[in-house]
């Protein structure tokens, strides 16, 4: 009888405890939802007010409240495509040096100081790019490169330093650690006897790689540069710093542009009146939108593609 | 004996020569940016810089103290009601986390993991700032547990999954209650791995700059009240870079440098923790 009763209270506890756990849970779900709620519905002036045209219109007048994100998408995505152009193959080229070039001693070392550049706070960056970055690609690379292939549409001067370069070169030194880490779980899934199958065949250290990431790596790698790519979109303080903050589309990469999450920081606080504030908020809807759906994305590739390995296919 | 062509030999070489400039050139900007922090930062790094509060501009001196207090308040604030809300919710569901329910938190937490920290500085600002009608700490806070909270969430979810279910079938075999056999035996097996993620999330919070722009703002003085404007070392950095003043940005390398040295020891010790345990 006694032990009967302790175990029905503690089956109570038990009940008590699952739903206490699920509490929390749902308050996890509510605040991701509250999130959504409170974008949507700030947005919804701006939204009411430009509608699609929102995402085409490139005048920014705070004045006469005429706003469009044209300018701000188009400097998110060439920063963020510029970064992933220079990050993708360092990082890949890092991977492979870490799992099958550097001696035995030099990897954890070599790993854990990539990891660390994903430690280092984004303004952090930003100061480090304003004072250091900026000017030595004005002076030793945009300059010289002006000089020279001024005419071409992508490096048209006059060169100030702060530019579309400087924010794509500093979001790749930042988004390194995430497409390193991930291209070494991809490379981790090649099974390691077709690697020695090749080699055995006589196939030199190379051969081996490029056939098996070949057939391997490739969705896999795809899927860690669409994350960078996540990474690098939403990025704020050290774009905000060197990208130079000119709300134009402008085709040269030495020249000053702009960024979505760089207009929020700069503008918010300012924002005076219910229509610029609602734009800025719009602007943050779409940002949210835009990195959701590259997130999703690369996680449906990678599960498939981890799926796929331990199928062992 | 046929040997391998001189051709393939030589790609052979040239291409591990460019894997290993690749790792140099991936790591070479972290030592860089160390080595500028270390040279600019030093010149201002003085006891002033630690206790004094910040000056206008021309007046020498002053420091940060204001910011590192605010940046620690901050940060405990964001994690005395992040912690518990995140390791619960990840307890749910890695014990009884199946079905619709506890894949629709899976989906937010990951969902919010990839929100930009603007964003959460957007979401302090409507929910709290805008009401209240003023900057204030509690805002930053909020902000910044949207970004602590699912990053832990998934974190301590992962690590009680790597705890073996025989552990668990083991203390249930000897009749403990089973919200005792989570509490006592498996969340403590895995405490060593929350606690890194614990600490993972701390350090990143720590150097969060967008979601505290415009909610916390930033203070020029002390500030006792939580409902009030507060400095945080992140925000002064970034104004004092931005800032046309020579003796400003010089603070502002100092600055960088305090913030970099408490994420540091933060995250290394996160590291030593979990390498000790296993």
């Amino acid at each position: 009888m006694h032990r009967m009763a302790r175990k029905t209270g503690e089956n109570i506890k038990d009940l008590l405890f699952e739903r206490t756990t699920g509490a929390f849970a749902f308050l996890v779900l509510f605040l991701a939802t509250l999130l959504f709620a409170v974008l949507l519905r700030e947005s919804l002036p701006a939204l009411r007010k430009f509608g699609a045209a929102f995402l085409v219109t490139g005048t920014w007048d705070p004045v006469l409240e005429k706003f469009g994100a044209l300018p701000f998408i188009y400097g998110t995505l060439v920063s963020s495509f510029l970064a992933i152009l220079i990050a993708l193959p360092l990082s890949v080229g890092a991977a492979i040096f870490i799992d099958e070039f550097a001696p035995p001693w030099m990897k954890t070392p070599v790993s854990f100081l990539a990891e660390l550049l994903a430690a280092i706070p984004s303004v952090i960056y930003g100061l480090w790019g304003i004072f250091v970055l900026v000017p030595v690609l004005r002076d030793w690379f945009m300059k010289p490169v002006t000089k020279f292939l001024g005419w071409v549409p992508l490096f048209k001067g006059p060169v100030y330093g702060p530019s579309m370069l400087a924010a794509g070169v500093l979001l790749a030194i930042m988004i390194v650690p995430f497409i390193l880490s991930v291209s070494r779980e991809v490379l981790a899934t090649v099974p390691q006897r077709q690697k020695e199958a090749v080699l055995s065949l006589g196939g030199t250290r190379w051969e081996m790689l490029r056939i098996v990431i070949g057939q391997h790596c490739i969705p896999g790698i795809f899927g860690a540069t669409i994350l960078g790519l996540g990474r690098a979109l939403g990025e704020t303080m050290a774009v905000t710093m060197v990208i130079g903050n000119r709300p134009e589309a402008i085709l040269s990469l030495f020249q000053p542009g702009y960024s979505m999450a760089a207009v929020i920081a700069n503008e918010f606080t300012e924002a005076v009146g219910d229509v610029y504030l609602s734009s800025l908020v719009l602007i943050g809807l779409i940002l949210f939108a835009m990195t959701l759906a590259v997130n999703l994305a690369a996680k449906w590739i990678l599960t498939k593609m981890v799926a796929r390995a331990s199928r062992g296919i | 004996m046929t040997t391998i062509s001189f051709r393939r030999k030589a790609a052979d070489r040239v291409m591990k020569w460019i894997f290993y400039l690749c790792a140099f050139l991936v790591i070479l900007p972290l030592f860089l940016i160390f080595f500028d922090l270390l040279i600019k930062g030093a010149k201002e790094l003085k006891l002033t810089l630690l206790v004094d509060l910040p000056r206008p501009v021309g007046e020498p001196g002053g420091g940060i103290a204001n910011g590192i207090v605010g940046t620690l308040v901050i940060t405990l604030m964001t994690m005395l009601w992040s912690v518990p809300t995140a390791v619960m919710c990840g307890i749910y569901l890695a014990e009884y986390g199946k079905g619709r329910f506890a894949s629709a938190v899976r989906f937010a937490a990951d969902t919010m993991t990839g929100v930009p920290s603007i964003i959460m500085g957007i979401f302090g600002y409507i929910l709290l700032v805008l009401p209240m009608k003023r900057f204030s700490a509690w805002a930053g806070a909020a902000a910044l547990s949207m970004i602590f909270i699912p990053v832990v969430v998934r974190t301590t979810e992962e690590m009680l999954r790597t705890v073996p279910m025989t552990v668990r079938e083991a203390a249930l075999a000897l009749g403990i209650a089973r919200w005792k056999t989570t509490l006592r035996i498996t969340v403590r097996t895995a405490w060593p791995g929350i606690l890194t993620g614990i600490l993972l999330a701390m350090a990143r919070i720590l150097g969060e700059t967008a979601p505290l722009l415009f909610t916390t703002l930033g203070n020029q003085f002390w500030q006792s009240r939580l409902d009030q404007p507060m400095a945080a070392v992140p925000l002064q950095v970034f104004t004092y870079a931005i800032s046309p003043y020579e003796d400003w940005h010089d603070k502002a390398w100092a600055g960088a440098l305090v913030l970099i040295t408490m994420v540091l020891v933060i995250n290394i010790a996160a590291r030593v923790l979990t390498r000790q345990k296993r």
